[in-house]
């Protein structure tokens, strides 16, 4: 437990904010969090920062509640994993998900936080985070999809301060940084971050000095507030009593285990709404599981339940009480440590696909398709032309989901901000060249609004090396609501310089390429939403001379086309006629067939076996064995007392 | 006698500004503009400047020109039908652009993506294929190219353009491809994505190559009107256009590459804010531009525009020079709500536009905007002029305010100043992008405002940026007409080279800056320029070796030579601490080399204002009521054309002029300079 040092005690007076002033701090304070993301994507050297902008900033008041970022306020974590003296100038670093309590949910992700101080006095706290290329581990960019705990996955920074009383720490760096493949960049990627965290703190100070410190920490006190009554009046108005319950999977471990369920009820108790994750499988003793944070998923809620309903409310972390999140330790959401966690992108993706369940089945106004719910990760490795050891790493993207607005665009991010790698980049950069960048046509799922499609991208290597592949979704659909169609699963396809084809499994380690080796990398559609039957000509039409849906992929929209791709209307009346018959009412859901279907069709759709049913992990079982030891010892020693 | 003449080209006005070139004090004319056909406004202005001044028409010897048709025609989708040809496997390049999804987290669920500006039906593919390094991978198949090219060739293609892959380092392909089309397809406009911008990044070269195809064939036509209608009158002249970037290209040049010509428009009024600025004694200025739907900033240092290698017109961003001018989307004529959930006070994105505008006009408007808001609060009189005859109901605005004054339970003046208040926060924002974010300190920098709305938040946000004295010109509408006759000639020619720094030698970069040099000093050999006249800048973009931005850094062509790279090195690593706050002991890599070519700028012209006794009452109108701070003051109106040199308005005051007002704070005042410009202070 960390000790926060003030030299002023003075506590900051609670003064009268009026309406218009607090707008105004409300605004400054979002234009901060702009300016930390600007300054990091343009100092930023690795290709996952500077070109896909994986890193988030954070602005918190004084107690550490989120006033401005997306994935939750790392503070608490920080305080009670940190032992010693936190003081004005200290910037601290951690990339340890168990010792911030999830805040970041892998070791890539390097953390750092700041206090800031106005006067001697704590006025708040500034804190961002950016995904570092290769932190060591057993293989290149350090998410080994065989690893069984943590350690394998690189370097562990326990929170440390890396900037101490305004000195940086050079040591520390020196030491962070030599534990990596890619030296050079995270070095640069650290500063980068360093110095956008600095950049939210400055702005935090001047708003003190514009405003007036009192002000400013009213104004924050008032802002949490106002959002937390917004979150009330929503979470009353449109969230039932009655429980709701939505699973969804991970389709594998990588250790030929899966599928894993996420499974979760979602009640209201008076204005709380209650997440319970019980029915969630025990973790993995592989690398998907995903430490939640609770305040992340809060946050992840709070979203979705704004965008669906009122875009223009600015979220921030007052309503956080209004929302009790239960995940049992253990499970593959709540993992013991030191359980291995770098491939948690599946589950931190798919967590959007439950909260879209869980609200679309408690109220049909925020029903949504199953979207790009991952970040299918690409990693290739070697020595180049110049005989220059390399690492690139890519983020793939796929189809948005149908959504009461209109069709998912093909093709993108599901993340904000994020933006795919320019080809010319790579080859320029890389011993690869892309032979093919495009969305794969019928890969959405069919709806009245479609699902976006697919991405298929081809990988010609030009030099030996070694390829790694994070992905999901290869088993279990992504699927389609108030009658849309589930989107296409995933596929990667290595084409041999011999003319051999290999099917690669989602999660794979180093896989040996050589020069003439294609890869065919196809990621998933986005599910479809309402009715195909109902989708109006003109829309397929454009789809078909856009060369997004052939024509075989039309008569899954009632559509009958020609070899010209015109629309034979009366034909396809007739069409959606039968089908609708044969069909019969539609249902809430479309998750492309039951489990055990799934696995009866496994084989031969995907060329692979169906995984084997979870088992206990025994890290988790070691856990469970010891914890009712203990409780055994409670129970005999209160009853030697009694 | 000979003269120049600079024409702009606004929503509601075209203003014409005549300089002599023997000297003199400029002349000016304002005619209404006619969105239909713009070029006839231009004319109807020189018409009537040579009528009122006795100009014989065949004495002016040039025009120049800032020009809103390419950026009209991208903002309202009216351009030509582009066809696309890219490399096999590419066809979805626009369609599936960098994969961005604006907003937040979740914000995928209220995206509604666009249409591509070459749609995909119009996209076909060629085989063939260019390598990182420059090499032929597959060659060229030209039976299968001509198959392409004649599938676009049925359809009603007006303009083609040519993007395929690592044709930044080799564009042998592009050009076959090329040759193929012009056979084909002849007469067709075509963009060949090398020559446009031959920079790495192949999305960002096709949408910057197929915004240029879809604007040339409009831009092409219209610099072909205008130049036949002006010779018609004047006999032989040259008409140059207003860049992005702010320099002016011989039309000719222009009408090949008119996606550098989207900011023109913007570009006009910093080149004019210079210039007037100029005149006033300050070479540090940021511009702010406030017009009814949007504003626009930038900083001027040494008066020089900052230039960044970007524009953004709405969602369409392209990589094409252009003045460092940032836009907020808010202006006068900015919604005001309360959300019902949050009960906070929000101003836009909403705009109540043209039509039915800010409820004040009377032209149907229901909603509360922040001109609605400045007549409230006696900013703007009722009795103004705007734009024209347009008369201001005070009542209206009352009644359109009461709804957000009701739900936030304010007065309707308090609710009207929070309006203010807010719409003012967004400008900071924009005005701090441009200074403190790229390490300068605002309070070395004037304001200056211009812009149908500019004027009356200037004296706020001087005071929130500390920035002074805050400059009001006269005739804020002339300016960019003012602007497009004062700048200079400019080209320049740039090209990508990725390497290291260290890996380069001298030959090799004084060799590639002299290739540049030729390219960029063609266009100005043709417009007539001496070459003595000709000044030249050789420019290099740096960053620490992979990373994505770069900042250019200038040098002389002398020192260049004498020196080489290294004080460019080293400038990089000072630029690179002060907008960031660290350096690094890495490699820097160029990424591009860039010469930059000016002609001479028009002769110096000595404006001036007669010199009065210091009593503004002269000029005083009507005494006015003005609520500020949470009080109601009393306040003078002024008329600004009775204003005299050396005069000092005390606020609260408004100073009115055809086109403008401008607002003077209580605790300010507003000195008259020797040139008419409005220099406003605070009292302390």
């Amino acid at each position: 437990m960390a000790t926060v040092i003030e030299t002023s005690t003075t506590p900051w007076e609670t003064v009268e904010v009026d309406a218009v002033t607090l707008d105004v701090i409300e605004n400054a304070i979002q234009n901060a969090r702009v300016q930390m993301d600007a300054i990091l994507f343009r100092t930023a050297i690795s290709t996952i920062i500077r070109e896909q902008r994986d890193g988030f900033p954070v602005l918190t008041d004084r107690d550490g509640q989120m006033l401005a970022g997306q994935f939750g306020s790392p503070v608490d974590g920080f305080i009670d994993n940190y032992d010693g003296d936190v003081q004005e100038g200290d910037v601290l670093l951690t990339n340890d998900p168990y010792a911030c309590d999830g805040a970041i949910s892998h070791l890539n992700d390097w953390l750092v936080c700041t206090p800031v101080y106005y006067h001697g006095r704590l006025l708040g706290w500034a804190a961002m985070f950016g995904h570092m290329s290769d932190i060591s581990g057993s293989t290149a960019a350090s998410m080994p999809v065989t690893s069984t705990d943590i350690l394998q996955e690189g370097i562990v920074i326990p929170p440390v301060k890396v900037v101490s009383k305004g000195e940086l720490q050079q040591d520390i760096v020196r030491l962070a940084v030599r534990n990596s493949r890619t030296p050079d960049w995270n070095e640069a990627d650290f500063y980068a971050i360093l110095s956008a965290c600095r950049t939210g703190a400055a702005r935090l100070v001047e708003m003190a000095d514009r405003f007036g410190p009192d002000v400013l920490v009213s104004a924050q006190k008032q802002l949490l507030a106002r959002n937390r009554e917004a979150m009330r009046e929503l979470i009353v108005s449109t969230m039932p009593e009655e429980k709701v319950v939505f699973e969804d999977w991970i389709c594998d471990d990588a250790l030929g285990h899966g599928p894993y369920k996420m499974g979760c009820e979602m009640w209201r108790e008076g204005d709380k709404l209650v997440f319970d994750f019980s029915r969630t499988d025990p973790q993995s003793a592989g690398c998907i599981n995903f430490l939640l944070n609770d305040r992340m998923f809060k946050m992840f809620c709070g979203q979705f339940m704004v965008n669906v309903f009122d875009p223009q409310i600015v979220l921030n972390d007052g309503y956080i009480d209004l929302i009790d999140v239960r995940i049992p330790k253990g499970t593959l959401l709540n993992p013991v440590a030191p359980a291995a966690l770098n491939g948690r992108t599946h589950a931190l993706g798919r967590i959007f696909d439950i909260i879209s369940g869980l609200f679309g089945t408690a109220n049909s106004d925020f029903l949504v398709a199953a979207g790009f719910s991952d970040s299918p990760h690409l990693m290739f490795s070697g020595f180049n032309q110049r005989d220059d050891w390399f690492l690139m790493f890519q983020i793939g993207f796929g189809g948005i989901p149908g959504k009461p607005g209109g069709d998912g665009p093909d093709g993108h991010s599901l993340w904000p901000k994020m933006r795919n790698v320019p080809n010319e980049y790579t080859e320029a950069y890389f011993p690869i060249r892309v032979e093919r960048f495009e969305s794969i046509p019928d890969t959405g799922g069919p709806g009245l609004h479609r699902g976006g499609n697919g991405v298929r991208t081809e990988y010609a290597f030009l030099v030996e090396g070694k390829i790694s592949i994070h992905d999901d979704r290869w088993f279990t659909y992504p699927w389609g609501v108030k009658g849309g169609l589930p989107g296409t699963r995933s596929r990667k396809t290595l084409r041999r310089a011999d003319g051999s084809t290999e099917n690669l499994p989602s999660k794979v380690d180093d896989v040996p390429v050589a020069p003439g080796d294609l890869l065919v990398f196809e990621t998933w559609g986005g599910g479809g939403w309402g009715d195909p039957l109902e989708r109006p000509y003109d829309s397929i039409a454009y789809d078909l001379e856009a060369g997004l849906v052939t024509a075989e992929g039309a008569r899954r929209y009632g559509v009958v086309a020609g070899v010209d791709l015109a629309i034979d209307e009366t034909a396809s009346d007739a069409l959606r006629a039968t089908m609708r018959n044969a069909r019969g009412d539609v249902e809430a859901f479309d998750f492309g067939g039951t489990l055990d279907e799934l696995r009866a069709a496994c084989l031969e759709e995907t060329g692979f076996e169906p995984p084997a049913p979870p088992v206990q992990a025994p890290i988790a079982a070691a856990w469970l064995r010891k914890q009712r030891r203990e409780a055994e010892a409670r129970d005999g020693s209160a009853r030697a007392a009694g | 006698m000979a003269f120049s003449v600079g024409v702009d080209v606004g929503g509601t006005f075209t203003d014409v500004f005549v300089l002599d070139d023997a000297g003199g004090q400029p002349l000016m004319a304002k005619v209404p503009s006619t969105p239909e056909d713009p070029s006839i406004a231009v004319i109807n202005g020189i018409d009537k400047v040579c009528s009122e001044h006795a100009i014989d028409p065949t004495e002016i010897r040039a025009v120049m020109h800032g020009t809103t048709v390419a950026t009209n025609a991208v903002l309202t989708g009216n351009g030509a039908r582009v066809g696309l040809i890219v490399t096999d496997g590419y066809r979805q390049i626009l369609h599936l652009a960098r994969g961005f999804v604006p907003g937040a987290l979740s914000g995928w669920i209220n995206f509604v993506k666009g249409r591509p500006m070459a749609e995909l039906r119009d996209t076909v593919e060629v085989s063939g294929r260019i390598g990182a390094d420059g090499a032929e991978v597959r060659p060229l198949d030209e039976a299968q190219v001509r198959a392409a090219v004649e599938k676009l060739r049925t359809k009603d293609i007006q303009s083609v353009t040519i993007c395929l892959m690592n044709s930044y380092v080799n564009s042998a392909h592009e050009e076959a491809v090329e040759a193929i089309v012009r056979e084909l397809m002849p007469g067709v406009a075509i963009s060949v994505s090398s020559r446009t911008l031959p920079e790495v990044q192949e999305y960002e070269r096709a949408i910057t190559s197929v915004a240029n195809a879809f604007v040339k064939p409009v831009v092409s036509r219209y610099l072909t009107n205008l130049k036949a209608g002006l010779e018609d009158r004047t006999g032989s002249l040259s008409l140059s256009i207003l860049r992005s970037d702010g320099g002016l290209a011989a039309a000719q040049t222009a009408a090949e590459y008119p996606v550098n010509l989207l900011m023109s428009g913007p570009a006009g009024g910093v080149a004019g804010a210079i210039w007037v600025a100029r005149q006033s004694g300050f070479e540090n200025i940021i511009t702010f531009d406030m017009g009814g739907t949007s504003t626009d900033v930038c900083l001027v240092e040494g008066g020089e525009a900052q230039v960044r290698r970007e524009t953004v017109v709405h969602d369409v961003i392209v990589r094409a020079s252009s003045v460092d001018v940032r836009t907020v989307g808010a202006g006068g004529g900015s919604i005001a709500y309360v959300p019902e959930l949050t009960k906070a006070l929000r101003v836009g994105p909403e705009s109540a536009g043209a039509v039915p505008g800010p409820a004040a006009y009377d032209k149907g408007g229901e909603n509360p905007t922040v001109t609605d808001a400045n007549v409230v609060l006696g900013y703007l009189p009722s009795d103004a002029r705007l734009g024209g005859d347009m008369k201001i109901r005070k009542d209206l605005a009352a009644k359109a305010l009461e709804k957000v004054s009701e739900p936030l339970g304010m007065t309707l003046a308090e609710a009207a100043e929070g309006v203010i208040r807010i719409v003012n926060e967004n400008m900071f924002g924009a005005l701090r992008l441009v200074s403190v974010e790229q390490g300068y300190d605002p309070r070395n920098f004037s304001l200056m405002a211009f812009g149908g709305a500019g004027p009356l938040h200037a004296n706020a946000l001087g005071r929130l940026l500390g920035a002074w004295p805050v400059i009001v010109p006269r005739g804020p509408g002339v300016l960019c007409a003012a602007g497009d006759a004062t700048t200079n000639l400019r080209d320049e020619a740039a090209r990508s080279l990725i390497k290291l720094a260290d890996e380069t030698t001298q030959e090799e970069l004084v060799d590639a800056f002299a290739e540049l040099e030729q390219r960029a000093r063609a266009s100005l050999d043709a417009d007539g320029v001496a070459r003595d006249r000709q000044e030249v800048r050789y420019q290099v973009d740096l960053r620490y070796a992979g990373q994505s931005a770069d900042i250019s850094v200038t040098m002389s062509p002398e020192d260049f030579l004498a020196e080489g790279l290294a004080p460019a090195t080293g400038r990089f690593d000072e630029l690179h601490e002060q907008m960031f706050n660290f350096r690094l002991s890495k490699a820097k890599e160029i990424v591009n080399l860039r010469v930059i070519v000016l002609g001479p700028g028009a002769e110096a012209v000595e404006l001036h204002v007669d010199e009065g006794d210091g009593d503004a009452s002269r000029a005083a109108v009507a005494a006015t009521k003005i609520y500020s701070d949470g009080e109601t003051h009393d306040g003078t109106i002024y008329d600004r054309s009775k204003l005299l040199a050396g005069d000092r308005i005390d606020g609260p005051a408004i100073i009115t002029e055809v086109d403008s007002t401008t607002l003077v704070l209580p605790g300010s005042h507003a000195m008259v300079d020797s040139v008419g410009n409005l220099l406003i202070r605070d009292n302390s």
